[in-house]
């Protein structure tokens, strides 16, 4: 053996010779093993690696094909996001924390709005029809994220058709969202004060067409897991987690739902409406990943049951107002498109410009250094997909966040995954991650 | 401006309860733009700002706030909670950084209050905060009573040590690595407090006050648009 092969490195550490494999040439590292090798070998899983969801680093130690220690490294996709926020004005947040978790970004959205709002006092003063159609996108968009859990952890593990049929019925929700948003993820659409726009002429139509077909295929993923030997092999007994150890861990969301306890924000704590809403809480009682899995296929029943109200009462609004009528926090946000496409509407810019000398002070004031919040500070959680997702604001009573820090289920869940793989085999690994359903963005933020 | 009441502050807490929070000073800024050191062309370097947080709130304190803190303050004794804040409907407890643990743990077992779920802490950097520059704060969650509460600890940057409250709420052992990563506090008693979100080797803690944002100029068709910290801001 040599000891200037470039794939394999070797260096004497004090516990003992240490490999550094990069690729391609394992004779040299089998040889200088010696006769008595060390079964132990470290291993990095990730941070590239296609089941990892993203880039996430996983350190584990392994016996054979056994796990004994496994550990997270994380930080990879850390973009400053709480930082930059504290550099630009109060509805400018929205468009960067909805950056964060990219799977959810609805409801990064509406954290910090319902943040904003309490910091504001303004939480009764927003129009009924914002809330039914936060609750709308945040419904579609649990069913989307859910779908995208389910796709990727089925293609995990060889289940290909459900991941492409999974990616399917997201696409048709995705579709939806830019139908209403103008965009397919990173909306910035809930804001400060309420929503960005009204639905658009035919939104109700298309919403109503999705429920159709959504009550046609979503039986479909039951009919291809729940009772598949092949699914239930791998998922069932795999990354068990009990209701103590959620606990202690601050572990939320669908993993604590799979122990058989109806840990819900929605109910305990409503926002938005919540409690007018008709809807029930999935449980299972295997705390294992197959009832995580089955949690989360029953929750987009549930939130299509939801979508299905919101449309109901959505029929009955038209013409309601979507942003709060207070216009110093309703302007920044009021925005038409114009004939370029976006931009304020030609109506406003001909009232700026060549009606109203207080008009253009006031916008160019609002555009330029926005509104200012009273200071203090404000915790506002809601239950995203993934569990608890909160949001603590701090003002200074200034135009920007003084402060601001998101408490991200993914963050806190992914605490979870040395408990849930240590002592079992590498390949339980991929499906106890998976079952934990952790976005990085959201992690790293 | 009077002095007791900022304007920047509502005149009432939002509580509901007409007690007025008497604001505690936290900073003071000048002028406006962001412009230091030249001549003032924008006509409002005379400005004055206070920013003031609310302040202690006296008793009583309205809803559930009352029986709560009571009963804590009879577990861990006088001292402990050195300042109660009811702001918006959210109670905020002041802790002295030396009887945190103690105090997490009479939230979590004892049966009235069972704080059983740690939603993780975070810092905020008051810079102008003589001696208790950092703040470190808590978010607790009973599931029980189907409350929240908030504790807020602070230490001076010159000692920047808070307990760690991991042996407490295990659940806080990425979150307090979190926070010393952006803040530098340093969490006694943490099992292995090292950085989790910036590189092992990044020198500095990016989320403090006086760590600057960074960024470049941009240039678009000759003109050039400075990075956002550098922009001019509103103070």
């Amino acid at each position: 053996m040599t000891t200037t092969d470039p794939y394999a490195t070797t260096r004497d550490t004090t516990e003992g010779k240490v490999f550094t494999v990069t690729g391609q040439d394992w004779d040299s590292v089998v040889a200088g093993l010696g006769d008595e090798p060390e079964e132990r070998v470290v291993v990095n899983m990730g941070p590239q690696h296609p089941s990892t969801h993203g880039v996430l680093r996983l350190i584990l130690e392994l016996e054979g094909e056994t796990v004994t220690e496994a550990r997270c490294g994380i930080g990879y996709l850390h973009t400053g996001i709480e930082k930059n926020m504290e550099f630009r004005s109060w509805v400018q947040g929205v468009t960067f924390c909805t950056r964060m978790d990219y799977l959810s970004p609805f409801y990064n959205e509406a954290a910090y709005s319902l943040a904003v709002e309490r910091l504001l006092g303004i939480e009764d003063q927003i129009p009924e029809k914002a809330n039914v159609m936060r609750v709308l996108l945040m419904e579609l968009n649990r069913i989307s994220s859910h779908l995208v859990a389910i796709a990727t952890g089925g293609m995990e593990i060889g289940a290909l058709t459900v991941m492409t049929i999974g990616f399917r019925e997201r696409e048709m929700t995705l579709d939806l969202f830019e139908l209403i948003t103008g965009l397919r993820m990173n909306h910035a659409f809930i804001r400060p004060g309420g929503v960005a726009q009204d639905l658009p002429p035919g939104a109700l139509d298309k919403i109503r067409e999705y429920i159709t077909w959504m009550n046609k295929h979503l039986p479909e993923y039951a009919e291809l897991c729940n009772a598949n030997p092949i699914f239930k092999a791998r998922l069932q007994n795999v990354g068990y987690l009990d209701l103590a150890g959620c606990m202690a861990l601050g572990i939320s969301g669908p993993p604590v739902r799979s122990t058989g306890y109806a840990l819900d924000l929605r109910k305990s704590q409503p926002y938005c409406g919540y409690e007018t809403y008709d809807f029930d809480v999935p449980t299972w009682d295997s705390s294992d990943s197959y009832g995580r899995f089955r949690v989360r296929l029953q929750e987009m029943h549930e939130s299509l049951k939801i979508v299905e109200q919101c449309a109901d009462r959505l029929a009955k609004m038209e013409g309601e107002p979507v942003m709060v009528a207070d216009k110093k926090i309703g302007w920044p946000s009021q925005l038409a498109v114009g004939t370029d496409g976006m931009g304020n509407s030609l109506d406003h810019i001909k009232h700026i410009m060549g009606e109203s000398m207080e008009a253009l002070i006031h916008h160019f004031k609002l555009v330029t250094e926005g509104f200012r919040v009273p200071a203090g500070q404000a915790y506002v959680a809601l239950e995203s997909p993934r569990g608890e997702l909160g949001c603590h604001l701090v003002s200074d009573g200034g135009t920007k966040p003084y402060r601001a820090h998101f408490r991200d289920p993914s963050f806190a869940n992914l605490q979870a995954m040395p408990i849930m793989c240590e002592g079992a085999q590498v390949a339980d690994v991929i499906v106890a991650v998976a079952s934990l359903d952790p976005v990085m963005g959201g992690v790293d933020r | 401006m009077s002095d007791t009441q900022p304007e920047n502050l509502p005149a009432t807490s939002a509580a509901g309860d007409a007690q007025t929070p008497a604001a505690e000073v936290v900073d003071q800024r000048e002028g406006m733009f962001g412009v230091r050191g030249t001549g003032d062309t924008s006509g409002f370097g005379g400005l004055r700002r206070q920013v003031a947080l609310p302040g202690s709130t006296p008793k009583p304190y309205g809803s559930w706030f009352d029986g709560a803190t009571d009963r804590l303050e009879g577990l861990v004794g006088d001292g402990a909670i050195e300042k109660v804040v009811v702001d918006r409907n959210e109670l905020t407890l002041h802790i002295k950084r030396e009887d945190l643990v103690e105090v997490c743990r009479h939230l979590r077992d004892d049966e009235a209050l069972r704080f059983e779920f740690c939603s993780g802490v975070s810092g905020v950097h008051y810079p102008n905060e003589t001696d208790r520059e950092l703040h470190a704060v808590y978010h607790l969650l009973s599931i029980t009573h189907n409350r929240r509460i908030r504790l807020e600890v602070s230490c001076p940057d010159a000692d920047p040590h808070i307990p760690s409250v991991v042996s407490v709420y295990p659940a806080n052992d990425w979150h307090e690595r979190e926070t010393w990563d952006f803040f530098g506090i340093i969490f006694d008693g943490h099992p292995a407090l090292t950085r989790i979100q910036m590189p092992d080797d990044w020198p500095g803690h990016p989320q403090r006050k006086d760590y600057p944002l960074g960024g470049i100029d941009v240039e678009y068709k000759g003109a050039v648009i400075p990075p956002p910290d550098t922009r001019r801001s509103y103070n």
